[in-house]
């Protein structure tokens, strides 16, 4: 699949570490407007550490990282959060001191065009029965991960980074988490998404990359799912 | 006048309002610790120091600008809480992965050095400092004489400690701050500039010990040990309560202070150890301190 514009997302030769140890070793990839692009790969592949890196949430990174055109290597995660990229973390991160609401109204409006309450709500309608909760951490599991991915959906962000939304949840949860992720490529979010649950993935996802030792080594587009099978079966141990 | 247990009521009662006016010295500065270490996960021993810089502050205004109590109760807090800013940005962000040992011995180290600065610049004996006329005078209220400068110690003390609380517990800046105590990392990858609330929350740690060193200024006199004899104390109070939780810091404080006046007047003996007594029982018996959670 040929696309000629200029993608949202740009990233080229990323390098990074946490600490001493070397964990992305240039990593090429882009992510076009509108699309919903899934990173592959096993574990300590670097796709977690791709999101960060993306995020500026890891402590040294070398390479390009742009963003709607801008560099965002340099710039401190607020920063990179405030031109438009929201960061669903794998372990969701709901606040234990703050109540369900708190947690839904944490993230701050850096754009125009976000959702709406309203409509977090007609997505997560859970979300609204439990918004009295007193602690964000007292929710079921797919509730954490529902209220982790509406609280992004308000802040007006044009790309999502979802780290593994669906781990450790119930398959009609992931139903849903999975029309939900369908339903926002449909209003115009660009979604970047770490799964080790590929059949999750193809249901959602335009492209593919897969990554191994820090490195993207294989990108395809939907369309070429069956003809990458036996490929795919080598990288992941499917 | 009538006695309990015993005791003519004007004594348990005069105890009972130092106990207050001791406990409302206790929250302030075991609140402003508790939001500091909250924040920063920083012991904040120059905490001490910070509230009698309030006092000085406070007494150089009215003698060398002729600025009264009042506007030295609204201008100290952000003359001393803009000290605080400089010192976080000077030395405290360096501290922050590491242990909180390096944390107290840089902030016991400033605050000797402020200490020491101040003694030698203006003695050890105290400077006085006069009630403001507005407040000066008494009411008594037939079991007892109370004057009043030192009920609207309590009063302001009381009002700031609940709005602190609300701040903190219920508002959207509050959620920013406890969403920040919990993973600065990701609250930060969200937007939210959290470097600069530290450093604004340090500020704020330490015009709430100026603050309350303001108002100590016409009850104790004003003196380059006032913070040390205090802090000691408060530490003991803020263990009491629990590192980091707000209101546990706000009721132990009162309620440590009351306790203290009511030694006085039945144990005089162990008026001065109770308080500690108390820290050593609690440890025990819940290390986390009464308030606290379990790490």
């Amino acid at each position: 699949m040929l696309d000629t514009r200029a993608p949202l997302l740009a990233v080229n030769d990323l390098q990074s570490w946490y600490g001493e140890s070397h964990i992305l070793h240039g990593v090429n990839f882009a992510v076009h407007e509108g699309e919903v692009v899934t990173l592959l790969g096993r574990n300590g592949a670097g796709k977690t550490t791709t999101l960060k890196s993306i995020m500026g949430i890891v402590g040294h990174r070398t390479g390009s990282i742009r963003f709607e055109g801008h560099e965002t290597i340099g710039l401190q995660s607020d920063k990179i959060a405030r031109a438009g990229i929201a960061f669903c973390p794998e372990e969701r991160g709901i606040f234990a001191s703050l109540t369900v609401e708190e947690n839904l109204l944490l993230p701050p409006v850096v754009k125009p065009g976000g959702l709406s309450l309203e409509q977090i709500f007609a997505l997560f309608p859970n979300l609204k029965e439990r918004l009295g909760s007193s602690q964000g951490t007292k929710l079921s599991g797919g509730e954490q991960q529902m209220l982790a991915i509406g609280r992004i959906l308000r802040t007006g962000a044009r790309l999502l980074l979802l780290d593994e939304p669906t781990e450790g949840l119930a398959p009609v949860i992931i139903q849903q988490i999975g029309k939900t992720i369908r339903a926002l490529k449909e209003q115009g979010f660009t979604i970047l998404l770490v799964e080790q649950n590929f059949r999750f993935a193809s249901t959602v996802a335009d492209r593919y990359y897969v990554m191994e030792h820090g490195r993207v080594v294989e990108g395809f587009a939907n369309s070429e799912l069956d003809a990458k099978a036996g490929t795919l079966q080598e990288y992941l141990g499917v | 006048m009538f006695e309990i247990f015993g005791i003519p009521s004007q004594a348990l009662f005069g105890q009972l309002l130092i106990g207050l006016i001791n406990g409302s010295f206790y929250a302030l500065l075991s609140l402003g610790l508790a939001v500091i270490f909250g924040m920063l996960n920083i012991i904040n021993f120059a905490h001490g120091a910070q509230y009698m810089m309030g006092a000085f502050a406070a007494f150089f205004l009215l003698n060398y600008a002729g600025l009264n109590y009042w506007f030295a109760l609204v201008l100290v807090p952000f003359m001393v809480g803009a000290f605080g800013v400089v010192i976080e940005r000077l030395f405290l962000q360096r501290l922050y992965k590491l242990d909180h040992l390096y944390g107290l011995l840089l902030t016991f180290g400033l605050a000797l050095i402020i200490e020491g600065v101040f003694r030698n610049n203006f003695g050890s004996s105290g400077l006085p400092y006069r009630v403001p006329p507005t407040l000066q005078g008494g009411q008594n209220l037939g079991f007892m004489f109370l004057p009043n400068y030192r009920a609207w110690v309590i009063v302001a003390s009381l009002l700031v400690c609940i709005s602190t609380w609300y701040v903190i517990e219920r508002t959207r800046l509050g959620a920013n701050l406890r969403a920040a105590t919990e993973n600065p990392t990701l609250v930060r990858a969200f937007g939210i500039n959290v470097p600069r609330m530290i450093t604004l929350t340090y500020g704020f740690g330490v015009a709430l010990a100026a603050f309350a060193g303001v108002m100590a200024a016409p009850i104790y006199n004003v003196s380059p040990q006032m913070g040390s004899h205090l802090i000691i104390v408060v530490f003991a109070v803020v263990v009491i309560g629990g590192m980091g939780s707000i209101l546990g810091a706000i009721v132990t404080g009162f309620g440590l202070g009351v306790i203290e006046g009511l030694t006085k007047v039945f144990f005089p003996e162990a008026s001065n150890t109770v308080i500690f007594i108390i820290m050593a029982i609690v440890l025990l018996i819940r290390p986390a301190g009464l308030f606290g959670r379990r790490a």
